[in-house]
Parts: C-alpha cells; sequence; structure tokens
C-alpha cells in the first residue's frame, strides 16, 4: 500500500461512527430522563472510566494488572485531602489529584518490566496493598478506619455536586469522562498507540523495526495511572467520602470483571462492562446480598471457558456495525 | 524475642504447607492459580464439620481434610482447570478469581458467615515455658507435622520415580513427555496432591487464624502469592525458605511494630520482586 492510502486508510478509522456519537449523546439524555438513578449513572460512569484507565494497561500495553487499584486509591485519597486543606475547586482538584497518580505510574512502570506475568501480577498487587497499609498506618491524613469525609465547592463556583446536586454530579463526571475518552480515543489512534499495539502483537518482531518498547510500556501505564487517578479522584468528590477500601484487592478485581465482561481492547468495552457489571450486581444484591459474588463469578467461569474473545468480539462488531450485528440474521 | 521467632517459624511452616501446592501448580504447568485458598476453606470445614457434628477426634479429621481437598481437586483438575493449561494467564486468573468468587458465597450458604472453629484437643493446647521461651504445644505440633510433610515431599521428589518424572516435567515439559513420561497424569496427581494440602493445612490452620469463614480464600491469597513470589515457583526448598521469611517477618512485624501491620511482608514482596523478579531461591533462568 502506497503511503497515502495508509494514511487515509488510518484516517478512516480514526472516524468517529455514527453508534458512537449516539452513544455518547445517549448518555446525557439518559441522565436527564432518569433524574432519580443519577446517583447510579454517576457510579456507572466513574467505574466506566476506571474500567477504561486499566483498558490502556491490559488491552493496549497487554500487562496482567491486579493492582490499579493503587492509582485509583492515590487520587481519590489526594482529591480528599486536597480538598479539606482548602483546594475546595473541584476541578483542580481532580487535575492534582490525577497528575500525582500519574507520577506514581510513571515511578512504578520500570518495575513491571521484568520478569513473568506472575511477577507483573504480584508487583502491582503488592504495591496497592502497601499504599492501603501505608493509608491505614497514618489516620492523621486519611483518617484510618474512619474514613475522610470531604467538602467540595460547587464546579467553577456555578454547579453543586453534593448529595443535593446528584444530576450535576452525573453531568459533571460525563464531561470529564468523555474529554479523557476522546483523548484516549485519540492516542491508540495515533502513531504512539499503533506503535504499542504492535509491540502487544509481537515484541521481537517490533524490536527488530526499531520500536522501543521500555519507553512505551512506562508512557502508557503512567497515563492509565493519570486516568484511574481521575477516576478515584471523580469518585471522592462526587460521593463526599473516601474510605480504606478504595486500595483493595476487590477493586481491582472488580474492575477486571467489568473490563473482561465488556471486552478489552476497543476502548468501549470498559464503559459497556461497567454498565454491564453495576446493574447485575445491583440487580442481583437487592434479590440475594449475601451471595450476589456468586452470581458475578459464574459468568466470569462460564465466559472464560467458552472464550472470552468470542464475546468481547461480538460486542466490538456491535460497536462497529453500529448495532446491526446485533439483530439475528444481519449481515455482519 | 525467642518466643516470638518461635511462633513465626510455627506460622511460616503452616504457610509452606498451604502453598507448596501452589508453587508446584505454577512450576509445572506454569499455571496461575488464585483459587488456591478455596482448598484450604474447604479442607477446614471439613475438619470443622467432622468435628462438630460427628464427634471424629482431631487427629483424624486431618487426614479427611486432605483426602476432601485432593479428592475436590481431581474433579476439578479433571473438568475445568486442564481446560486452561494452555491459556493465556489473563484467563487463568479471570477463571480462577471467578471461582474465588462463587466458593465464598457456596460456604456462606452452606456454613453461614461465622467463623467455625476446628478444636484442638486438651494434650495438644496449653503452653510450656522452655529455657525461657514460651513454647505453645499445639505451635510445636504443627512444626512437627509440616516439617515432617516437608521432608517427606522433599524424599519423594529425590527418591522415587515419580518425583524424578515430577522434576523433569518442571524443568522441561515438552522434553519429559517426549520421553515417554505421562505428563497429563502427572498434572492432574500432582494438582490433587497440592490441593489436599492446602486442605490439611487449612485445617492445621484454623485454630491459629481464629476459625474458618468464607473470606477465608481472599485473606490468604495474597499471602500464598508472597510465598510463592518469594520462594520462586520451582522446588519444594524455596517455597519452604520463603514461607519460613515469610512466617517470621509477619508476625515479628505484628509485635514489634503493629501500627504499620502488614507494611513490612509487602514491601518485602515488592522489594524481593524488584531485586530478583524469578524469586529469591530460585535457580535462574526460569519462564
Amino acid at each position: 500500500m502506497p503511503a497515502g492510502a495508509v494514511a487515509a486508510h488510518l484516517n478512516r478509522k480514526a472516524r468517529w461512527r455514527p453508534a458512537e456519537i449516539v452513544f455518547w449523546l445517549a448518555i446525557p439524555a439518559l441522565i436527564f430522563a432518569l433524574p432519580s438513578r443519577a446517583l447510579l449513572i454517576n457510579e456507572i460512569l466513574l467505574a466506566g472510566l476506571f474500567a477504561l484507565s486499566l483498558d490502556l494497561v491490559l488491552g493496549y500495553a497487554g500487562i496482567v494488572s491486579l493492582g490499579q487499584a493503587a492509582f485509583f486509591g492515590v487520587g481519590a485519597y489526594g482529591a480528599g485531602i486536597l480538598a479539606n486543606a482548602g483546594i475546595g475547586e473541584p476541578i483542580l482538584g481532580l487535575v492534582i489529584a490525577s497528575l500525582i497518580a500519574g507520577v506514581l505510574g510513571l515511578v512504578t512502570a520500570p518495575l513491571l518490566l521484568r520478569g513473568s506475568d506472575l511477577t507483573r501480577l504480584m508487583v502491582t498487587l503488592g504495591i496497592s496493598l502497601l499504599l492501603g497499609e501505608v493509608a491505614n498506618a497514618n489516620p492523621w491524613a486519611t483518617g484510618g478506619t474512619d474514613g475522610l469525609s470531604i467538602a467540595v465547592k460547587p464546579v467553577l463556583g456555578l454547579f453543586p455536586i453534593d448529595f443535593n446536586g446528584q444530576r450535576n454530579a452525573a453531568l459533571y463526571s460525563l464531561v470529564v469522562l468523555f474529554i479523557l475518552f476522546a483523548l484516549a480515543r485519540r492516542l491508540v489512534q495515533s502513531p504512539f498507540g499503533l506503535s504499542v499495539h504492535a509491540l502487544k502483537e509481537n515484541r521481537l518482531r517490533s524490536g527488530a523495526l526499531g520500536i522501543s518498547a521500555a519507553a512505551r510500556f512506562v508512557t502508557i501505564y503512567a497515563i492509565a495511572a493519570t486516568y484511574a487517578g481521575a477516576a478515584g479522584a471523580l469518585v471522592a468528590q462526587t460521593t463526599g467520602l473516601v474510605s480504606l477500601d478504595v486500595f483493595d484487592f476487590h477493586r481491582s478485581a472488580d474492575v477486571l470483571l467489568m473490563l473482561i465482561i465488556g471486552g478489552v481492547g476497543y476502548l468501549y468495552g470498559g464503559l459497556i462492562g461497567a454498565a454491564f457489571f453495576i446493574a447485575l450486581r445491583d440487580g442481583v444484591s437487592s434479590a440475594t446480598p449475601e451471595y450476589w459474588e456468586f452470581w458475578i463469578g459464574l459468568p466470569l467461569v462460564v465466559l472464560v471457558l467458552v472464550g472470552r474473545e468470542r464475546i468481547g468480539a461480538f460486542f466490538a462488531r456491535a460497536v462497529a456495525t453500529g448495532g446491526a450485528s446485533l439483530i439475528p440474521g444481519a449481515p455482519p | 524475642m525467642l518466643t516470638i521467632l518461635f511462633d513465626g517459624v510455627a506460622y511460616g511452616m503452616l504457610l509452606f504447607v498451604l502453598a507448596c501446592g501452589l508453587s508446584v501448580t505454577l512450576g509445572l504447568m506454569n499455571f496461575v492459580n488464585l483459587a488456591h485458598g478455596a482448598f484450604a476453606m474447604a479442607g477446614g470445614y471439613a475438619a470443622s464439620a467432622l468435628m462438630t457434628r460427628y464427634g471424629v477426634p482431631f487427629l483424624v479429621t486431618l487426614p479427611a481434610a486432605f483426602a476432601l481437598s485432593a479428592a475436590l481437586g481431581v474433579v476439578l483438575e479433571r473438568t475445568l482447570y486442564r481446560r486452561l493449561y494452555r491459556a493465556s494467564h489473563l484467563d487463568q486468573v479471570l477463571f480462577t478469581i471467578g471461582l474465588v468468587f462463587m466458593a465464598m458465597p457456596i460456604a456462606n450458604y452452606f456454613l453461614g458467615d461465622q467463623p467455625q472453629p476446628v478444636r484442638v484437643p486438651a494434650f495438644l493446647s496449653g503452653r510450656y515455658e522452655f529455657l525461657g521461651i514460651g513454647v505453645g504445644v499445639y505451635r510445636l505440633f504443627i512444626i512437627a507435622v509440616c516439617g515432617a510433610i516437608a521432608g517427606g515431599l522433599q524424599a519423594f521428589l529425590i527418591g522415587t520415580r515419580f518425583g524424578a518424572q515430577l522434576r523433569a516435567a518442571v524443568d522441561d515439559q515438552r522434553v519429559a513427555s517426549g520421553l515417554g513420561i505421562d505428563v497429563d497424569r502427572l498434572f492432574a496427581i500432582t494438582f490433587a496432591l497440592g490441593c489436599g494440602l492446602a486442605g490439611l493445612g487449612g485445617a492445621l490452620a484454623a485454630d491459629v487464624v481464629g476459625g474458618v469463614d468464607p473470606s477465608f480464600p481472599i485473606k490468604f491469597m495474597v499471602s500464598f502469592l508472597i510465598v510463592v513470589a518469594i520462594g520462586g515457583s520451582n522446588g519444594i526448598l524455596g517455597a519452604l525458605l520463603g514461607a519460613l521469611l515469610l512466617g517470621v517477618l509477619d508476625v515479628a512485624g505484628k509485635y514489634y511494630v503493629p501500627s504499620i501491620g502488614a507494611f513490612i511482608i509487602y514491601a518485602v514482596m515488592v522489594v524481593t520482586l524488584i531485586i530478583r523478579p524469578q524469586g529469591l531461591f530460585s535457580r535462574g533462568g526460569g519462564r
């Protein structure tokens, strides 16, 4: 293919498809249509942002992480401590807290360049557990086991996002999510993103083409950490509470499940999976509050045994064709 | 001081029995089994139920816990696990997390969320002063049993034909199967053995950790993984040393600096993995 044709092909792939535009317009419509469910929608949006950060790590860089909660927690506590220290403006707090998480990602990423999958799993898990212990041991800053309750000022001084402003909170989360999503979308279609993808597909061959693996992994990991930090900060700001469970293993595992349910490596997977996961959890836990985990575990086991590529590919195709393939019998 | 060392060694020995199955699964099959703790929980519950409901003496419940967990291991290995040996690590992680998520509510459903005790008989409880060291009889019993298991396993691996085949398969699975070793059968037997030992460990540990409850698989998953990560995943000795190190550090850390709790062991693990990604006691190389 001549260079011009390649560029044209990539540009065509980068264009926003109608289904995507509908998807993004549907969310604010949903928030306005169901104001009583704004809290739940907000939770889904933020879980989706968190899953998006993991998608960058897992789907694009190919690193199996069980410790994405580390950055989520740092973002949450960062936003909480900043708000209580007098920087009550949410956007400023969000930016600073996300950047702190990003720096942590930048610092810890080199640790993941060596060893096997298990080593990486353990290092990521270990770091999040370590941070959890640090938060637990410093109650003067984090509130310890009591948690940290924070009072957040209105966004831009106009829109309160506290308990009385749940719709504002959901819209605030949506705007941030959309901006970060659009950036991520641009990133993975840039030459940098394509080279990261090439590394994941075939590391040896990409190396032979002159693509340096280490620098790219570190960069994308740090970006993903910033995203996770933003998700944590938004959760802290919109719920007004940070507790030690932000660093829990459960949180890292749940976000992995969301991403897997929605499908890895096409950015929308995290959002779809988060909606599915939280709706499922909400429905099942009101039916059987004690045993809801079973109904999360069972589909997961089945998913892996059946082959998660098949189900992921189904959703990916649905997005690509604008939902046409969801209708049985329609041509793909 | 020496009392803490003694308690630490006892805890480490316990961790070894709990985790050595995981170490072998990982070394032999290159399979990341996060659900290992579920087998330990099954053993603990079996021992508890046999004792409290049927009045079976404690020493008899231990082999029963081993047998039950091993049987459970065989069934799951033959029906589910074996399909995933060739899958990616991500799939293995997801599958075994799914199993853990299922095991905990199942335990909760049938046995309730209260910790189920395993009562240690009178002749194993109590505490003596010996040369200024406070020696708990049950801790001594744990060290003796687990030490015997470690010694037995080592002898089994070094001295028997099965052990030699196992070591060959760990070193290079393809060549081993090319030499006519039935690797599939090895997998099944080893997996069952590892699960059985986890079950035995769960029964032994119940008294030390204050009873078995449904959160057991998650609570101890991290400890198991740390043992394997520190010890390296090939060989009994690495796992044993890793477990002892972890046990002593954990007990000492909780005694001397309770405020930072488990910080020490996590820090040791992360630092270890940074310096030696394949584990402290592995023979280099690795996968």
